[in-house]
């Protein structure tokens, strides 16, 4: 008999009460003015124990007894709610007393007694919500300050590379060669196929158009000048952000979190110099390739769709570009790329330094820098088509 | 049955080996109810995956391991996550979720595992806080804006959160200042008095383990070479246990308990 009540008493002194089907805590008033508390007051079983102790209103007249014996556990959360009903009624001025509450419990409804009490003194601070004025503004600012940053950071590059121009000793060329085959020869695959399928899909959109005036060959006008002069430079910047921009602020970035960058700078390396100017001077030369391959491949996939759909043959398709396509139309579009290389480095750059915190801050920065290097080709593009029209080129 | 001498973790004959190198030969560990006990050895002598092991996170290549009366080899799914939450985990480097600020952190295992209400959850997750040595202003701040060793006391105030039965400290007073190590000291035989705890630690922290720990594993060469409390261990003759009392590090921690004696009163300490 006594083994199985000091059992018993371990078991529920452990909170071993956990593993086993628990018994929900209730609270019930009976007749005699008596509170009578039951079941786990444990995390397991305290499920509609809230309500019951809001729904629950004693009379203030006279003093209530709390019987405590059919309490089966009580972890620091029971307690918790325990002594909170106590100071409720406190401050209602009606008398408590506690009766069969094991010795265990008892010491754990102390320890929280103590603890309220003290967190009475001092409240947390509440961050109050921000009314919507205060975002926008906030928001605003938010907007302000970063393209101030950027455009510091676009200074601090061009600084750094004419320092660098000055001094051609100090050009670190292996990681330009690594990135030149990360970001560029790495990446022929996936901007071969894309703009090949582009070229397929501007000849075949346009093969009914054609046919209709029977202008079947000047579906080498069409793919010849679009893949030229836009698609191919666009496509290329677009998947070489989503590719190697985010690849820079995400490495960038975890090179922020744990404090790479800051060893380099206290060592005497500037960061921007050891990560920035590699990536650029790669990427100067290593976009404009590849426009140049996805022009060839954007051609071919036109070329295929033409003899497929309007019978036009290679070599009718390739005589009819050489004619329609003047040298504008190239220069034009390969002199895009260095244009969207600066952008695609610099953005991905830029948000990688940005990283403050830990892994959440990582994975956001990178977001952005993809987001934000898309956005500004594009307008960048339609920039350069205003200028090429007032131009006249 | 006395609760005191109840075994909650059982090692048996567990190995464990990572392709050639072998981690663990044949370990035997028994832990009692409400005992601190104390993993130490040099730095890869295993004490990490032997915890690791103890809480689900590795699997020995081969020997039994019982916690709380549960052979983890043998556990279901669901028995699995019941027990995961009748143990609490405080990690070497806190381990916090950099997404959630440092209350909702501690909140989140009753916001997952109970059915309370928001309200209540924030103010146990207070209270677990200043429990831990926190103060209340720390509970907004993500765990990014916090200093090392506050980080590991958030981490303990999460561990604590749904009041287990057993606690695994890694490297509870790594990188902490003397006086917050000594706040380590004291919180943890205070929170065994408080709430009968078990607890498994690793340290190399001299002076926590002799105030603090009952009993204590030497881990080397893959083996337990000794256990004992701290005074027994001093006794052993052997070169992979002397390491830990010599040194003016090792004679200054061995003197400074001396005079107190507490790890010989925490022994003799039973639930009552």
């Amino acid at each position: 008999m006594a083994q199985i009540a000091s059992t018993s008493t371990a078991r529920a002194f452990a909170g071993i009460m956990l593993q086993q089907a628990s018994i929900d805590a209730a609270i019930s008033m009976s007749a005699d003015a008596q509170l009578r508390l039951t079941g786990d007051w444990s995390v397991r079983g305290l499920k509609s124990i809230e309500a019951q102790l809001a729904a629950l209103n004693p009379p203030c007249s006279k003093p209530l007894t709390l019987n405590c014996a059919e309490v089966l556990a009580m972890d620091t959360a029971g307690a918790w709610l325990l002594q909170s009903l106590l100071l409720r009624l406190q401050a209602n001025s009606v008398g408590t007393k506690i009766d069969g509450l094991k010795p265990a419990f008892a010491k754990r409804l102390e320890v929280v007694a103590a603890q309220l009490a003290a967190a009475d003194s001092q409240r947390a601070p509440t961050t109050a919500a921000m009314r919507p004025l205060e975002r926008l503004g906030r928001s605003a600012f938010a907007v302000w300050e970063e393209t101030y940053a950027l455009l510091s950071f676009v200074g601090e590059t061009a600084k750094t590379l004419l320092q660098s121009a000055l001094q051609p000793a100090r050009i670190r060329w292996r990681p330009i060669l690594f990135n030149i085959r990360e970001a560029g020869f790495n990446a022929l695959p996936i901007v071969g196929l894309l703009s090949f399928l582009l070229g397929v899909v501007v000849a075949y959109q346009g093969a009914d158009q054609l046919r209709q005036y029977g202008a079947n060959i000047f579906v080498a006008d069409l793919v010849g000048v679009s893949m030229l002069r836009e698609f191919a430079p666009l496509i290329t910047a677009i998947i070489i952000a989503g590719r190697s921009g985010s690849a820079y602020a995400a490495q960038i970035g975890t090179m922020a979190v744990t404090e790479e960058i800051d060893a380099m700078r206290t060592l005497g390396i500037a960061p921007i110099e050891m990560l920035v100017l590699p990536k650029l001077i790669a990427m100067l030369i290593a976009l404009p390739l590849l426009t140049v391959f996805a022009d060839v491949l954007g051609i071919l996939g036109g070329m295929l769709m033409a003899r497929e759909q309007l019978d036009v043959g290679y070599v009718e398709f390739l005589d009819r570009l050489i004619k329609a396509i003047v040298m504008t139309t190239y220069t034009v579009g390969i002199g895009k790329a260095p244009v969207f290389a600066l952008i695609i480095v610099l953005v991905g750059c830029f948000q990688g330094f940005r990283t403050r915190g830990g892994a959440d801050s990582v994975g956001r920065q990178t977001t952005r820098s993809v987001v934000q290097s898309i956005f500004l080709v594009i307008v960048a593009d339609a920039l350069f088509s205003v200028v090429f029209s007032a131009l006249d080129i | 049955m006395d609760a005191g001498d109840e075994t909650v973790i059982e090692l048996s004959k567990v190995s464990t080996r990572f392709g050639d190198h072998v981690v663990h030969r044949e370990i035997d560990l028994s832990v009692r109810r409400a005992e601190i006990f104390a993993l130490i050895g040099g730095s890869g002598s295993g004490k990490s995956t032997l915890l690791r092991e103890m809480i689900l996170l590795h699997r020995p290549t081969s020997g039994k391991i019982k916690v709380l009366g549960n052979d983890l080899d043998a556990l279901s799914e669901a028995d699995a996550s019941a027990l995961r939450l009748r143990w609490g985990v405080m990690f070497q480097h806190g381990g916090l979720f950099g997404a959630l600020n440092v209350r909702e952190n501690v909140g989140l295992p009753l916001r997952e595992h109970t059915k309370l209400s928001d309200a209540l959850i924030d103010s146990l997750a207070e209270w677990k806080l200043t429990m831990a040595g926190l103060g209340l202003e720390v509970g907004t701040q993500f765990p990014n804006e916090l200093s090392g060793g506050m980080m590991k006391r958030a981490s303990l105030a999460r561990a604590l959160v749904l009041d287990p039965e057993l606690l695994f400290l890694d490297e509870p007073t790594a990188g902490l200042d003397p006086v917050s190590a000594t706040g380590v000291d004291v919180l943890v035989l205070k929170l065994r008095e408080l709430f009968g705890l078990t607890i498994v630690m690793i340290t190399h922290d001299l002076d926590l383990l002799w105030q603090v720990a009952d009993r204590v594993a030497v881990l080397a060469d893959g083996r337990v070479e000794a256990v004992g409390s701290m005074a027994d261990l001093a006794a052993i003759d052997r070169p992979e246990v002397r390491q830990f009392f010599e040194g003016a590090r090792g004679r200054a921690a061995q003197q400074s308990a001396a005079p107190s004696n507490r790890n010989q009163a925490g022994t003799s300490w039973k639930p009552k």
